[in-house]
């Protein structure tokens, strides 16, 4: 049986003191844990961006792919071994910009893997520009006056395209994401978790999380049931009275599970059929 | 066999677009290589579903023939615009058999070429079949005039479009004898000097494109996963495999875009199974970051370019050989790859097995490089027997991985290549990292410097390995020659045919055009007393890149970037106005 710590590398996080990366990197390994995974048993793919260099902390399978490119990676690594367990981590950058074809293709195709959004609203690694989460009004390096555009919802897009599990955590909360995480990872489909995590550096607030923390309802309290799609719409899009926790859930068979070609074993562990003799007869 | 010297007759049948020329052109080259005959067809076609002018060209040959030719013995015009088009390459003492329901002519003979009025839509009505079979009549008055077997046409009908039905069959076979009958009453077929004769020893033969040879060869090598969004040239190679899939259990997917195509690719290889994913130059352009991803994480990566005229959307459904020097730089930074460029539908299939074998040995990238003409161009080949010895490289067993004290994906080798475990496997955690990285695979910054170097040239280290592995170029042709022609990938079919005719001239075909070894083209070139770059771009690409690595520069450049392949006869011209 793991123990958290099977799960973290000995190399040293290098995210800034006080982030919120730390507790949702605690979460996951716990949730690993929780479930019984061993840390082989587990593949990941990271986006770029801070949560990206987690990559080097997390001692499971790992890609530290492209920007914007964390979902096609593990979609492929799901559909050539299906026996893993497949999570792809990604900002808001990353996951809603750069890589915002892949979400919206991958929400809607219901691969059983797992995508986490780090929310901080900023492109942090880079020293914090607007990202397309940013709130309007807010200024940043790349909006002097205020950003602009509306910012995209993570949850509401995952809706609309057709994920079948979508939830919300918040980074300071560590034991409520690490039971999100469990019930995403445990999903039997493409699961999204958004996660707020208000960075501590580039808000120019630094009692940022505090001033969250009050505007944070969960779900379980409100007795939410997450099988009303328009309603999980409606809730996830407030930004007032913030709920975190599982807003949507439903049961459609995986894209997996519409090949026959992955009916029996993965496609790693069968024999290639290489015999090409009856492909020929119809060029004859 | 054609009449006197000549030892290929061309037929072409010229329309628009969406009228069943392509098919039913395809069904006479299978009634050709069902009578023993050899061929090799090309299609022109603009880039839309219906409408607008259309041609299917058709060289049959007692021996093989590996290319296109120009001037045709018979033409089927079945509009204005494609006689006028296509008037001027059929050969004195040739036919044109024209609708004459669509446009009339007044001529018997136009400059000793005899035109034949062929009413198909009248023919049609009266022989109560769709108008969709009017090709197939005009095939039945081609092959009157030609007095080529009737039974093996027919039989042939029987076989393509049996999957239909009996009702179609019997449609299609109707089409095909009022189209004979009325060609022998009406066409004097004993005036017309080309006559077709199937041979004596008949082969079974298969008609195969260069993709349909790729994606046999991708098969034939293991491949159990393709990836590839659709883009012309490249898109029959996609269809194929899904055709195929129930057959192969090989998982076939269309991803939303070209940018997840490729890193599907690098993914499904990753987690140890043969993938492979295949575009056309604009979705390469879309590709590059992950070509500069698979090489960094030494990952292994196969991916079928095939070329068409650029810029930007260029001529999307015509023929060049524009991005080789662009497929050997594309990616940031600096890394290995290969380039393999078959030259015809034969060579792409064991270059289809090479290219795995060695992206899987050595990790890195390799291109199989394709354009337009080979791609969509059918060649009567033998059907393939070659089994592959499927290499996988260094990929460690679980037995073995228990015995390593701490597994380093990225270890410093002599041959710069460091063992592979897969997801999965106990004891192989690494990370694949597209930051520079250390053995382990976890990132280094600039402070490492030397680490840095180190894995740069690890990387690079592989490069005089995969030389000794990659085809040699190979000398077509006589020996000693006034003249070498070199060139790399679809030249070759149209330079094979050109030397039948020419005596004192020789080709260099380059079917591995990148890494380029100094030392393989100074011993290769070494006999050469005028050497032309013969290529089907504007700038001498191929010419330029081996000036680059080696310093060896051509005497001159035949280069053609008009949209359209080289034809034999071209070559000839300019050999002996160079020679």
């Amino acid at each position: 049986m793991a123990i958290q710590k099977d799960f973290l590398t000995d190399i040293k996080p290098t995210w800034c003191p006080g982030c919120g990366n730390f507790g949702m990197w605690t979460a996951l390994a716990q949730a690993y844990v929780s479930l019984g995974l061993e840390p082989h048993q587990v593949f990941m793919s990271f986006d770029i961006g801070c949560c990206g260099n987690g990559a080097n902390w997390h001692n499971v399978y790992g890609f530290h792919s492209l920007h914007g490119r964390a979902l096609p990676v593990a979609t492929a690594v799901k559909f050539a071994n299906h026996d893993l367990t497949v999570v792809a981590i990604a900002g808001d950058g990353g996951g809603l910009g750069e890589g915002g074809n892949h979400f919206l293709h991958a929400s809607r195709r219901n691969v059983n893997m797992t995508f986490i959004i780090h929310n901080n609203e900023r492109y942090s690694l880079t020293t914090g520009q607007t990202s397309p989460t940013t709130k309007p009004g807010q200024k940043t390096k790349t909006a002097l006056s205020g950003a602009i555009d509306e910012p995209l919802n993570a949850l509401q897009l995952a809706l609309t395209a057709g994920a079948t599990f979508v939830a919300r955590g918040y980074s300071d909360e560590v034991t409520h994401l690490k039971a999100l995480y469990e019930k995403a990872i445990a999903h039997p489909g493409f699961a999204v978790v958004e996660v707020i995590q208000p960075c501590v550096i580039f808000f120019d607030d630094e009692n940022i999380r505090e001033r969250y923390k009050p505007k944070l309802h969960k779900l379980e309290d409100e007795k939410w049931s997450p099988n009303d799609r328009q309603a999980a719409y409606v809730r996830s899009g407030d930004w007032e009275n913030i709920a975190i926790g599982v807003f949507y859930q439903e049961q459609r068979p995986t894209y997996e599970s519409h090949m026959p070609q992955l009916a029996t074993t993965s496609l790693l562990k069968q024999k290639p059929k290489q015999d090409i003799s009856r492909l020929m007869k119809q060029f004859q | 066999m054609p009449k006197d010297s000549e030892q290929v007759l061309t037929w072409k049948i010229a329309g628009i677009a969406g009228g069943g020329q392509q098919v039913a052109g395809l069904i006479f080259a299978k009634a050709c290589a069902r009578g023993g005959l050899y061929t090799f067809d090309s299609s022109e076609y603009p880039s839309l579903i219906r409408g607008e002018f259309v041609t299917y060209r058709l060289s049959i040959s007692t021996s093989p023939v590996s290319a296109i030719y120009q001037p045709n013995q018979l033409l089927i015009a079945l509009t204005k615009e494609a006689y006028e088009y296509c008037l001027s390459d059929v050969v004195p003492g040739g036919a044109i058999l024209y609708d004459s329901d669509k446009f009339k002519v007044e001529a018997k003979n136009v400059r000793g070429r005899k035109v034949f009025p062929l009413p198909l839509k009248t023919l049609s009505e009266s022989a109560g079949v769709k108008p969709i079979a009017a090709n197939i009549l005009a095939i039945g008055a081609t092959t009157a005039l030609l007095k080529y077997d009737p039974d093996i046409v027919k039989r042939t009908l029987q076989e393509v479009f049996s999957a239909k039905g009996q009702e179609v069959v019997a449609m299609n076979l109707k089409a095909f004898d009022f189209g004979y009958h009325y060609a022998q009453k009406e066409f004097d077929p004993a005036a017309f000097p080309f006559t077709l004769t199937p041979a004596k020893k008949r082969g079974s033969q298969i008609l195969v494109t260069a993709n349909d040879t790729v994606a046999l060869g991708a098969v034939a090598a293991g491949c159990q996963f393709f990836v590839a969004y659709p883009m012309t040239p490249s898109s029959s190679i996609l269809h194929n495999m899904m055709n195929w899939a129930d057959e192969t259990g090989m998982l076939v997917f269309q991803p939303e875009d070209e940018i997840a195509g490729i890193h599907m690719a690098i993914g499904g290889m990753f987690a140890g199974v043969r993938t492979m994913t295949a575009t056309s130059g604009g979705g390469f352009a879309l590709m590059n970051e992950a070509l500069s991803l698979t090489a960094v994480t030494e990952n292994p990566l196969v991916l079928v370019e095939s070329q068409r005229p650029g810029p930007a959307t260029g001529l999307p459904t015509w023929t060049e050989q524009g991005d080789l020097a662009y497929v050997s730089r594309a990616g940031h930074g600096e890394f290995p790859r290969v380039i393999l460029a078959p030259g015809d539908a034969s060579e792409a299939f064991p270059l289809t097995g090479l290219a795995f074998n060695l992206a899987e040995k050595y990790q890195i990238p390799v291109i199989l490089l394709l354009d337009k003409y080979i791609s969509e161009a059918h060649e009567s080949i033998a059907p393939i027997t070659q089994k592959f010895t499927v290499d996988r490289g260094a990929r460690l067993t679980d037995a073995q991985l228990t015995k390593i004290k701490e597994y380093k994906r990225y270890l410093h080798t002599t041959s710069g290549i460091s063992p592979r475990a897969v997801p999965g496997q106990l004891n192989g955690i690494f990370l694949a990292n597209s930051d520079e990285h250390d053995e382990r695979g976890y990132t280094i910054e600039g402070f490492q410097g030397p680490e840095r170097v180190r894995q740069v040239d690890k990387r690079f280290r592989k490069v005089s390995r995969i030389h000794a592995e990659l085809p040699k170029p190979m000398l077509i042709g006589p020996k000693k020659a006034a003249l070498t022609f070199i060139g790399w990938g679809s030249t070759k079919g149209p330079m094979l045919e050109a030397l039948k005719e020419l005596k004192n001239v020789n080709y260099l075909h380059v079917s591995a055009p990148w890494p380029i070894s100094e030392k393989v083209m100074k011993t290769a070139v070494s006999g050469a007393r005028k050497l032309v770059a013969i290529e089907n771009n504007a700038t001498g690409q191929f010419a330029e890149l081996l000036r680059g690595a080696t310093g060896i520069k051509v005497d001159d450049v035949f280069l053609k970037y008009d949209g359209a392949h080289f034809f034999p006869h071209e070559i000839i011209a300019k050999a002996k106005k160079l020679g």
